[in-house]
């Protein structure tokens, strides 16, 4: 458990080439669409849309290196439950937000379990840093670390 | 009550600031105003008619007065030196400046106030009863649980883009002072056989244009078991709403859409899943909380006598003053509803007078309600007449409470960017055509309802009279409902009819009247008389 305070971690590419937060080497091959990789033994990336079912994913979760969730709308929530459900399935490869991603949004997503982000429109750097180090501590627990408030309290 | 610790103060300060910088990109254009709109809404701000409205949370409806003179401060120096509380026990601005409004969320941070998710797709407030650690019905003050679900669903990272906004109450007693049944999420604290305490929880309530009440979705949840609880609840909706039309997007239309059955088999399914996470909150956070609202030190021994000479108090007595749990105490109702004014406004000086008399009289304790008034939960008897008086000078002391002049009223198209039609002039035109007291009080329990468009922020489908304004072929029209009620007998009210003009209506609400008058038993509600006869009855009085 990471300790209270500590800020998330600084990206490890720059961000105007989008955010990733992960240390080894991207999957190189390009996301396909569930249904295809469902078909394709040999798939390793996969692309979830919104409204899709991502608990089909479940039992290949072990050959899984990439997986894209798409935010066809910023207003549109429904891929904070996916990726939050794919971190509570014991997923551990990257998970990448793509598509309407705001900076207002990436807190939240990191929280969720989003490792990489690939936004429409890049995101001003200053800004993606102000709100990834914004908040010193959280109320409720999520798919990361950070410990919540009501912990902190009674140890 | 409650009061923030150091967390709790950095969480609203980091608030602030954040808010301050998005105001700050939007003004320099780093972000358009279809990005920067979720963000107000998020933090209270509203675009209406002439100006921004800015919503500040009341959690589940108390406020100590500092707060109270705070509220003041804010409407002499941001507004126009009035305030107006909401059906949902917020308060609310109607002529706020964006620039200034995060100065503003900064000076209530500083009463332990904010305006977090008071508006937009998100967590709203918590709602409770107004009475609760006053009640005498009470099982136990449900607040401690209130402020637990606060900070439990302020900022949930997967529930921040809901499909709708989520309204949750909670409640201790058996009376619904709260509309519990209207809400999205909504808890009754029960004991079970074995005299443990837990939550009856209700899912799938709202008004809107689509009406739906609540639905008993489990009997008995372990009070230990919320967090996880909830989580499910909203993970099934969020995952499985419609997000094609904002109108079907409200949690109630996915329950209506999947059944209760199959949505209360997957939530369980959902609840099975969150319980093995292990992420409940421990007894010892409810433990922290709830010794904050350990009951005042109230005086023992006091007498329960009210001197009753003065026939204007004794009147406002006997309809404003509702009974405590401690021997020698009162709960006392404030009515926002003079005769011709507007339906939960409030002036600074009023807010000023109001918070005065919780400091002395009220364990520094001041509440308000869903029905737009505001309540003293802890005066002494011997107190009420002095309590009174101070009411009287400030134009405070109608007693008016639960009769036909204590009319709920939305905004209206006199300042909602949404609305059809203007609800005030209605609730005043109504209030005036019945303001003698001895009609009012003949009359008894009537609790009409007002929404100046389908929306239904005025209740109207609660309303034993419910009034709806609609746009009419570019004119504004009324239609009559009947029968609702937002109480323990929660029930949703019918169109009698074609609708009416502006004096029209208020005509059809009088032969509505006139006829329970004719009709009804002795000492017979309005609304036990409409139900034990029908609206054919009425209908007939009303449309001859």
């Amino acid at each position: 458990m990471a300790e209270s305070g500590n800020p998330t971690p600084a990206a490890t590419e720059q961000f105007s080439a989008g955010l990733r937060f992960r240390d080894d080497v991207a999957a190189d091959e390009p996301a396909v669409s569930l249904d295809a990789f469902l078909e394709q033994e040999e798939a390793d990336s996969v692309r979830i849309e919104a409204g899709e079912d991502v608990t089909v994913l479940f039992p290949h979760l072990s050959r899984v290196r990439l997986i894209e969730v798409d935010f066809p709308k910023f207003r549109d929530g429904r891929g904070f439950s996916t990726a939050r459900m794919l971190r509570e399935a014991g997923y551990t490869g990257e998970i990448k937000a793509t598509g309407d991603v705001l900076v207002d949004l990436i807190f939240f997503m990191r929280r969720c379990g989003f490792d990489s982000f690939a936004p429409d429109k890049p995101i001003d750097p200053s800004d993606a840093e102000a709100a990834l180090t914004r908040w010193d501590n959280v109320y409720v627990p999520a798919a990361d670390d950070r410990v919540p408030i009501w912990k902190l309290r009674h140890g | 009550m409650y009061r923030y610790d150091k967390y709790d103060q950095a969480m609203v300060d980091t608030r602030v600031e954040e808010f301050r910088d998005q105001v700050r990109r939007r003004i320099e254009g780093k972000m358009d105003d279809d990005q920067f709109k979720p963000l107000r809404l998020k933090n209270g701000l509203y675009l209406q008619l002439h100006a921004y409205m800015l919503r500040v949370a009341v959690p589940y409806g108390t406020l100590n007065s500092a707060q109270m003179r705070t509220l003041a401060m804010i409407a002499r120096k941001y507004d126009r030196g009035y305030g107006h509380f909401t059906t949902r026990q917020n308060i609310q601005y109607n002529w706020i400046k964006l620039a200034e409004a995060p100065d503003i969320l900064a000076d209530l941070a500083k009463v332990e106030m904010h305006a977090i998710q008071t508006s937009g797709e998100s967590i709203r407030n918590i709602s409770s009863d107004q009475y609760a650690g006053a009640a005498a019905d009470e099982l136990i003050d449900p607040r401690p649980w209130a402020e637990m679900l606060r900070q439990m669903t302020t900022f949930m990272p997967e529930f921040s883009y809901l499909p709708r906004k989520f309204k949750i109450a909670i409640i201790a007693s058996a009376e619904d002072r709260i509309a519990l049944r209207w809400h999205d999420f909504a808890l009754r604290i029960v004991q079970n056989t074995a005299g443990e305490l837990g939550f009856e929880v209700f899912a799938g309530g709202g008004m809107g244009r689509t009406p739906f009440i609540a639905y008993c979705i489990r009997e008995f949840l372990p009070t230990t078991q919320i967090f996880s609880y909830l989580q499910a609840v909203l993970r099934v909706w969020n995952r499985h709403a419609r997000r094609d039309n904002i109108h079907k997007q409200r949690m109630k239309i996915l329950v209506h859409d999947l059944g209760q059955e199959e949505f209360t088999a997957q939530v369980e399914e959902a609840f099975e899943h969150f319980l093995s996470l292990g992420e409940d909150f421990p007894p010892a956070e409810y433990d922290r909380i709830a010794a904050y609202f350990a009951p005042p030190a109230f005086e023992q021994g006091l007498s329960d006598e009210i001197d009753l000479s003065d026939p204007a108090f004794a009147r406002w007595v006997e309809r404003q003053v509702v009974a405590h749990k401690a021997p020698g105490y009162a709960i006392a109702n404030i009515s926002l509803k003079p005769v011709g004014g507007i339906p939960g406004d409030i002036t600074a000086e009023q807010m000023e007078l109001v918070a005065d008399l919780a400091e002395r009289f009220s364990f520094d304790e001041l509440r308000s309600t869903h029905a737009q008034n505001l309540v003293l939960p802890h005066v002494k008897k011997a107190d009420l007449y002095t309590v009174w008086q101070a009411l009287v000078s400030a134009g405070l002391a109608d007693a008016n409470l639960d009769l036909i002049s204590d009319l709920i009223a939305c905004p209206g198209l006199d300042y909602c960017s949404l609305a059809n039609a203007r609800s005030i002039p209605v609730a005043q035109k109504i209030a005036e055509r019945f303001a003698d007291p001895a009609r009012q009080a003949d009359l008894g329990e009537l609790k009409i309802k007002i929404s100046g468009c389908i929306n239904a922020c005025g209740h109207h489908h609660a309303g034993n009279i419910g009034i709806l304004g609609v746009d009419r072929k570019g004119s504004e029209s009324y239609q009559l409902l009947l029968g609702g009620s937002g109480d323990e007998d929660t029930t949703q009210a019918k169109i009698a009819g074609p609708g009416f003009d502006e004096d029209g209506i208020v005509d059809a609400v009088e032969r509505a009247v006139e006829h329970y008058r004719a009709v009804r038993s002795p000492n017979e509600r309005f609304i036990d008389t409409y139900r034990r006869v029908g609206m054919d009855g009425f209908k007939e009085a009303i449309y001859g």
